[in-house]
C-alpha cells in the first residue's frame, strides 16, 4: 500500500515547522508517524505537504517542573516506559505506554503525536485528560497552554490551530494512578479504557473509546467524592458517553466493560 | 525527489528518493536487500523490522526520508562472514522457523530486546515480540531461541 504522493519539509525548529505549516494549507506534521503513516497507506489521509518535526531531539525530554512534571511532546513511549521521573510521579503514563502497540511501535511513536491526533482509542490521550494535564502549543503568535479539557474537540479533531505545533505536556504529579484496559489481541486499540488518578486528594477517572474523544467520567468523581463504594461509584460510568459499536465490540458491551474496569480502578488506587 | 544519504549494514549510501517510498521497499527495490519482508503492510505482523539507530522498527510505517543520517541494519548486516550472529545461531538450533518469512523480523526484535534487556524473563519475551506474528512456529521455540541467543551473550 503506497501513500498518494506529498512534498516533504523537515523543519530544524519548532518555529520553522509554524511557518512550513503556513505555506501549505493540506500539510500535516509528522512526529513519529506510527498514527499518520498508516492512515496514509490506507489513503485515508492524503496531506499535500508533511512537514516532519522527528528530529527536533530538544523536544525529547521529561523534566521536574515543580508541582508538574514536564514532557516534551517528541518523547517517545519507549522513553516514557523507562522515565523514572514517571516511574516516581506519574506511573500510570509509563505503564500505559508499555501497553501501547509493540516494542517497534513504541521506539517511534511520541506522546505529543498520539495526543495531537484526537482518537478516542488513545491510551495517553485519555490520560492526559484524567489527569487535567496543560498542552503547551505554539503557533505564529507565540505560545499558549491549553487546558486538556478544552482540546478535544471531536474525533480527530483537537483545538489546535492548523499553524500550531503541540511541544509540551504538563502532567500533575499523583499520589496513585492506574491505568486499565481491554484488547482483543496483542497491540490492538483499547476496546475499552480506563483511568484513575488521586489528584490534589481528589480521585478523577476518564474513559478510553466511550465516545468520539476520551471522557471524563464525572458521575463516577462525584460518587466517590461523596463516599459511594468503588462498586456503587462505577454504576456511573456510563453516564454522558457514546460508547460506540465496532469489530471490536457493541455499545453496550463497551458500556459494560467500562464499568467493570471502572470499579477494578478505583479498588486498586 | 529528495537526497538521503545513510548508512546500510556499515555501507555509506546515498540515493533520491520519492518522499513517499517507505523505507521497507527502500532497502528491497532500490537497495536490492530483500531478507526484509512485506508481510501485512499495516504495522502488525513485523516481518519487515530492522534496526533503525540500534533499535527496532517497522519498515513499513517509516518513509526512507525519515532514515536520513541514520544507521540502517537489515538481517543480511548481522551476521560475520560466513559466521552467523548469535541469534541467528540460537533460532538455527532451536528450530525457531519453518517457513522462515517472519524469521528475519524476529532476528532484528530478538536482537533489539537483548540490546535493551540481556536477560529477560519468559513473559518478557513474548511481550517484547508481541509485535512479530509467526504463523507456523507457534512461539515456543522462538522463546527458546531468544533464551538461548540470551545466555550465549547475544
Amino acid at each position: 500500500m503506497i501513500p498518494a504522493a506529498f512534498e516533504y519539509a523537515r523543519a530544524g525548529s519548532v518555529d520553522e515547522a509554524v511557518s512550513l505549516l503556513g505555506s501549505d494549507e493540506d500539510a500535516k506534521l509528522l512526529a513519529g508517524g506510527h498514527s499518520l503513516i498508516p492512515l496514509m497507506r490506507l489513503r485515508f489521509a492524503r496531506p499535500s505537504l508533511l512537514v516532519d518535526i522527528g528530529r527536533l531531539d530538544d523536544l525529547r525530554y521529561v523534566r521536574d517542573g515543580g508541582e508538574r512534571i514536564a514532557i516534551g511532546a517528541l518523547t517517545r513511549h519507549a522513553q516514557l516506559v523507562r522515565d523514572p521521573l514517571l516511574a516516581q510521579h506519574c506511573a500510570l503514563i509509563a505503564e500505559a505506554a508499555a501497553g501501547i502497540g509493540d516494542a517497534q511501535v513504541r521506539h517511534r511513536g511520541t506522546i505529543g503525536g498520539s495526543i495531537a491526533h484526537g482518537d478516542p482509542a488513545s491510551d495517553l490521550a485519555t490520560i492526559v485528560l484524567t489527569l487535567d494535564a496543560e498542552l503547551v502549543a505554539r503557533g505564529p503568535d507565540g505560545e499558549r497552554t491549553i487546558p486538556a479539557a478544552e482540546f478535544f474537540a471531536g474525533m480527530f479533531e483537537t483545538a489546535l490551530a492548523r499553524q500550531e505545533v503541540l511541544t509540551e505536556i504538563r502532567v500533575p504529579k499523583v499520589a496513585a494512578g492506574v491505568y486499565l484496559k481491554v484488547e482483543r489481541r496483542a497491540q490492538d486499540w483499547a476496546t475499552v479504557g480506563v483511568a484513575a488518578a488521586r489528584v490534589d486528594g481528589h480521585v478523577q477517572v476518564g474513559l478510553t473509546s466511550m465516545g468520539p474523544t476520551p471522557l471524563r467520567a464525572r458521575s463516577v468523581e462525584e460518587a466517590v467524592a461523596g463516599g459511594a463504594s468503588p462498586a456503587d461509584a462505577a454504576a456511573h460510568t456510563a453516564d454522558g458517553t457514546m460508547p460506540p459499536s465496532d469489530v471490536n465490540g457493541s455499545g453496550e458491551y463497551r458500556a459494560h466493560l467500562a464499568q467493570v474496569l471502572v470499579q477494578r480502578a478505583l479498588e486498586q488506587l | 525527489m529528495t537526497r538521503i544519504a545513510l548508512t546500510v549494514n556499515g555501507a555509506s549510501c546515498e540515493a533520491d528518493v520519492e518522499p513517499r517510498q517507505l523505507l521497507a521497499y527502500f532497502l528491497r527495490d532500490t537497495l536490492g536487500l530483500t531478507g526484509t519482508n512485506v508481510g501485512c503492510d499495516t504495522t502488525s505482523c513485523g516481518a519487515c523490522t530492522v534496526l533503525l539507530d540500534g533499535e527496532s522498527v517497522k519498515s513499513c510505517t517509516v518513509f526512507a526520508v525519515q532514515a536520513d543520517d541514520c544507521a540502517v541494519t537489515t538481517v543480511e548486516g548481522i551476521a560475520d562472514g560466513d559466521e552467523l550472529h548469535p541469534v541467528q545461531q540460537a533460532f538455527h538450533e532451536q528450530h525457531a522457523l519453518q517457513c522462515g518469512y517472519c524469521t528475519p523480523g524476529f532476528l532484528m526484535a530478538t536482537i533489539s530486546l537483548l540490546k535493551e534487556n540481556p536477560d529477560p524473563s519468559e513473559d518478557e519475551i513474548r511481550h517484547a515480540l508481541e509485535g512479530n506474528l509467526c504463523r507456523c512456529t507457534g512461539y515456543h521455540n522462538i522463546v527458546l531461541a531468544v533464551q538461548a541467543a540470551a545466555r550465549a551473550g547475544a
